[in-house]
């Protein structure tokens, strides 16, 4: 398939970002400087990135916990996450939300969300909010294996069907649901159950952008023409722990190091597009480096940044009250 | 020995009042009733009034306790000789109450004309009529804030011969709530389209306060219109008005806030009822009333003075005109009514607030009853 | 105006705000009812207790919504909805099935707009019914206003009449936070006058139905009309009695109600909902931290035992608070005397 050259290159600096966000997160995190929860991304870059990639800001997403991939890919600005992440007010939610709720409603981003499986009834109402204001808009729901046994999900797939609203669900399945392998968890198939509510399924190797970012445009392309929900299984791998501080003792010795090792989607995005001169490799180069600067610099501003102050604490719990 | 017994019955104060209660009893069983004497108090959904006695008698029985609420004729007590025995009291009051439990219903209803609503243009207004006859035909104009049930405790009185007009302005009751600019003059002109409309080419106009202005605004531009003018408490013939009415009026979204404002509008205080400071609170909260009163304030009173002098309107008039004011109004000063020509009879009563037509209904309906004579 | 029932102020209400506003929608179980039967109609229910009847007929299919019977999906889609740009009102039936849906409620739309930097706005309501007397037995007659105005980031409605109903609506409607906007179900057929014009009337603003010296009763909801019963026939015994109708119990109007136990000195709160941290303790700690000196004698609360609702007619009639009981319990705090002074 033929992709845009910006395309191509917009793409790569969002997986890039995304990597050395998270990357430099684990490093951040070791010393005690963030507080809270952090749930890593990467590993996971092509999928977000290869299905935003065929979205606009009139276009919504709801997240997962593991969010930071798919905001970046939706177009939230690194500092503002970053200096959330480290609970400072100049970060996008004011240091309130955290990296669990990083949100931008004016992208099109409707959070990441703490709860297992909240995404998905939500963008069922995205959906039917493109569908009744008429704004050519898709909903797309990031979820992951766990969710997809929450029924909250099961209800959403169903209600999407019966409404056929415009939404795509995306089935981040890495195979672990926390420290249980979706091989326990999940009974039957991702494409049983898609196909027991009679929706379309579309699947790919969510470590391959080429992949990923064909079967996105296939699946929301049917969803924006009006044609009802898809499902889209995207199969992946996390390289990180559930969260940061996992030891990841019910993962085998070496299948991180072999993930890292073959199926890394950068790596594999560098060689295929040198390999057939669609990108050269210095452009690459210096999206690396610009990248790197962008996160020492959001890094730098985040520890530097105020904190919140205590009126903050009783201030936006309503618009008005 | 009936005839010597006389009911005491749930007055009808005003065209809408089906029920009312009795706040208080001011006479006790056994005083000596006097006709006219004030034997007790009355709270309708809209205003709390004296009730006087329509007969002279000895009040020998209550037969309704503070507090009830009772529909219009309704048994509230007996007057009657003492010669006449308990026993016949009973039987009365017995038969009394049997013949109106069975019937009450439909003669409280019958003489009752809901309001309707009439569109005007791009407004709708909401009318009450009542009375019907050759007689030149008489239109009420409320002043701001009000509404057609201002005109309770006239209207009816002065039905007898004609057709009586009052109606909700636009912004007020249940007219349509917008205002255009708010000025008196477009009033006026929506007064002259609903009298078109209704089809009444003359009629004596009475007006309240900026129901006055309205009124002298519509003899400005229609005087073939007005047949007389009677003007209570009325805007338009000097600067100053009580702002603290106006913008409480306006500002007051509860009824402690509200309440203290009303009192301005009359002499008696007690005058105000609970209902009646809760149906302004809820003619507030209409979409649009709020915004309308506040588009009247703005033209009517810029600078908290009254913009339009209209006196020489009312000095050329060469048709009959008055003046009723009462000497205690706390909105409007009646030394407005000062310098007018002899020809405008100016009547002052006393111990009167700014709303005379509920204060002193009475002396109102004279008035009027003799300038539509 | 004329009389209208609770169903008919309701009804009014949402006709009213969707002709006024294209982004007000409804959706529930049955709001219209009727698609995929073999009657082949729509708007067959309007709702199971005909609240919504005649609204599909008069706005389509792209403004009223018939939901599968799941709650999680629909509520969360009411949520997600009124986060991107709709006003949804959402009708979840019965509140007792709020556990099917409570995190779509309580971890969605209530930490929105807090947990993202006072960036969102979820205008959205959700109407259901609660409220025992209807023989509907423990799981369809709970009065769980509490359970929400626990939630940081609600607000709460309990109107008790057909003129409140209607106003409340429209304001809850035109609110940019979520509200749960919750009907007793013995109330609808209570008729009263109602404006036909559209009217809002103010949240946190609570109402006084009656205005008294001695005792101060507030309540909720049902319980307002059971209060002013007590409070008429306890006028005539000459015990004269305030009672508070807050309407919202989020925000609750805490000025008005010590206001009014400053004025009285005696507090009696009616809450027909169970008796653990409910409203009636909630206000009982309000006054008895902020108007101690006031007061002149124990606070009482006319409550339910700490039981589910039971379905027999006679023991449902037992665990409701009444206008006997409340009459009672005024009567206990204006006999109370302090058995000995302070030292």
């Amino acid at each position: 398939m033929q992709i845009a050259h910006d395309i191509l290159l917009r793409s790569y600096r969002s997986m890039r970002t995304i990597r050395d966000f998270e990357e430099r997160l684990h490093v951040e995190f070791a010393t005690g400087e963030i507080p809270g929860f952090v749930h890593l991304y990467c590993g996971e870059e092509a999928s977000a990135v290869g299905v935003c990639a065929h979205l606009t800001d009139t276009d919504t997403i709801a997240s997962t916990h593991r969010g930071h991939g798919h905001c970046i890919a939706k177009g939230v600005g690194v500092d503002g996450m970053m200096a959330e992440i480290y609970g400072r007010k100049t970060g996008v939610c004011h240091g309130k939300g955290g990296s669990m709720h990083i949100a931008d409603l004016s992208l099109g981003m409707l959070g990441a969300n703490g709860i297992v499986g909240g995404g998905p009834p939500l963008i069922c109402g995205a959906a039917l909010s493109h569908k009744v204001l008429n704004d050519g808009g898709v909903a797309v729901a990031f979820y992951g294996d766990g969710a997809s046994n929450e029924g909250t999900t099961l209800e959403s797939l169903n209600l999407a069907m019966v409404w056929q609203l415009p939404a795509v669900f995306v089935c981040e399945d890495n195979g672990y649901g926390e420290a249980t392998g979706a091989s326990y968890a999940c009974a039957g198939t991702q494409k049983a159950r898609a196909a027991g509510f009679g929706m379309p399924y579309f699947d790919c190797d969510g470590t391959d952008f080429f992949a990923v970012y064909e079967a996105a445009g296939a699946a929301i392309a049917h969803a924006r023409a009006g044609n009802g929900p898809v499902m889209l299984h995207v199969q992946l791998a996390r390289w990180y722990g559930h969260f940061e501080g996992d030891a990841m003792t019910y993962r085998a010795n070496g299948e991180v190091a072999s993930l890292r090792a073959e199926h890394d989607c950068l790596k594999n995005f560098r060689q295929r597009v040198t390999e057939v001169s669609l990108l050269e490799p210095s452009a690459l180069d210096d999206i690396d480096a610009s990248v790197k600067d962008e996160i020492d610099a959001a890094v730098t501003a985040a520890k530097n940044a105020p904190l919140p102050e205590p009126a903050d604490l009783e201030a936006d719990v309503y618009v008005s009250y | 020995m009936t005839d010597l017994i006389t009911p005491i019955t749930m007055p009808k104060f005003g065209l809408a009042m089906t029920e009312g209660k009795i706040t208080s009893w001011n006479v006790s069983p056994g005083a000596q009733i006097d006709v006219g004497q004030e034997i007790a108090d009355i709270e309708t959904t809209k205003i709390t009034n004296g009730y006087e006695s329509p007969a002279t008698g000895t009040l020998r029985r209550q037969v309704a306790t503070e507090g009830e609420t009772l529909p219009v004729g309704a048994l509230l007590g007996v007057l009657a000789d003492p010669t006449v025995s308990d026993a016949d009291l009973d039987a009365f009051i017995e038969k009394f109450q049997s013949d109106f439990s069975s019937g009450s219903a439909d003669t409280a209803q019958t003489d009752h004309a809901e309001p309707t609503l009439v569109t005007v243009g791009e407004l709708t207004l909401r009318v009450q009529e009542a009375g019907q006859g050759e007689d030149t035909p008489l239109i009420f104009i409320h002043g701001f804030g009000g509404d057609l049930s201002n005109w309770m405790l006239n209207q009816n009185d002065l039905a007898g011969s004609r057709k009586t007009i009052a109606f909700d302005l636009p912004g007020h009751g249940g007219s349509t709530k917008t205002v255009g600019d708010g000025k008196p003059a477009t009033f006026a002109a929506t007064t002259s389209a609903l009298m078109d409309k209704l089809g009444l080419a003359q009629a004596h106009v009475v007006g309240h306060s900026l129901g006055g202005a309205i009124a002298l605004e519509l003899l400005k531009t229609f005087p073939q219109k007005v047949a007389s003018l009677s003007l209570i408490a009325p805007a338009g013939l000097g600067r100053a008005i009580n702002m603290d009415f106006i913008d409480g009026f306006i500002s007051a979204d509860r009824r402690k806030t509200l309440e203290p404002v009303l009192h301005y509008l009359v002499h008696d205080k007690t005058l105000i009822s609970r209902r009646m400071v809760e149906d302004i609170i809820r003619f507030k909260r209409l979409d649009g009333a709020l915004q309308s009163l506040q588009t009247i304030a703005t033209s009517c009173f810029p600078d908290g003075k009254q913009a339009d002098d209209l006196k020489p309107v009312l000095t050329s008039f060469s048709g009959s005109a008055q003046i009723i004011w009462g000497a205690d109004d706390e909105v409007l000063s009646p030394t407005d009514a000062k310098g007018l020509p002899d020809s405008i009879e100016v009547i002052t009563l006393e111990q009167t607030g700014h709303m005379p037509q509920l204060e002193k209904a009475a002396e109102v309906n004279a008035a009027i009853s003799k300038i539509i004579k | 105006m004329s009389k209208k029932s609770f169903r008919q102020a309701i009804n009014e209400a949402l006709r009213q705000e969707m002709q006024r506003d294209p982004r007000v929608i409804l959706m529930g179980e049955d709001i219209a009812g009727g698609q995929g039967g073999t009657a082949g109609v729509v708007d067959a229910w309007g709702g199971v207790l005909g609240v919504t009847k005649g609204l599909y007929t008069e706005f389509g299919a792209n403004r009223v919504f018939d939901t599968p019977i799941s709650e999680a999906s629909y509520i969360g889609a009411a949520v997600g909805a009124a986060a991107t740009g709709l006003r949804p009102v959402a009708e979840l039936m019965f509140v007792d099935f709020v556990g099917c849906c409570l995190d779509q409620i309580m971890n969605q739309a209530a930490k929105f707009r807090y947990m993202f930097g006072g960036k969102a706005r979820t205008p959205l309501v959700i109407r259901a019914m609660y409220g025992a007397g209807f023989n509907a037995a423990a799981q369809h007659s709970q009065a769980l206003y509490p359970l929400f105005t626990h939630i940081p980031g609600l607000k709460v409605v309990v109107p008790s009449s057909p003129y409140e109903a209607k106003g409340l609506l429209i304001e809850a409607i035109r609110d940019d936070d979520p509200v749960i906007f919750l009907e007793n179900k013995v109330m609808y057929d209570d008729e009263e006058e109602v404006p036909d014009e559209p009217y809002s009337i103010p949240f946190g603003e609570a109402n006084l139905t009656r205005e008294g010296d001695d005792v101060t009763i507030v309540a909720f909801g049902r319980m307002v009309n059971f209060a002013n019963e007590a409070a008429d026939r306890l006028e005539k015994d000459g015990i004269s009695c305030t009672v508070v109708d807050p309407r919202t119990t989020s925000p609750l109007d805490s000025a008005t109600i010590l206001e009014c136990v400053e004025d009285t000195g005696r507090l009696v709160i009616v809450d027909e909902s169970s008796p653990r941290c409910n409203m009636a303790t909630d206000v009982a700690a309000l006054v008895a931290e902020q108007a101690f000196d006031a007061l002149k004698a124990p606070i009482r609360q006319v409550v339910p035992p700490h039981t589910p609702v039971p379905f027999a007619t006679v023991l449902e009639k037992l665990y409701l608070p009444d206008s006997a009981r409340i009459e009672s319990a005024v009567r206990s705090v204006m006999a109370y005397k302090k058995a000995k002074q302070d030292a």
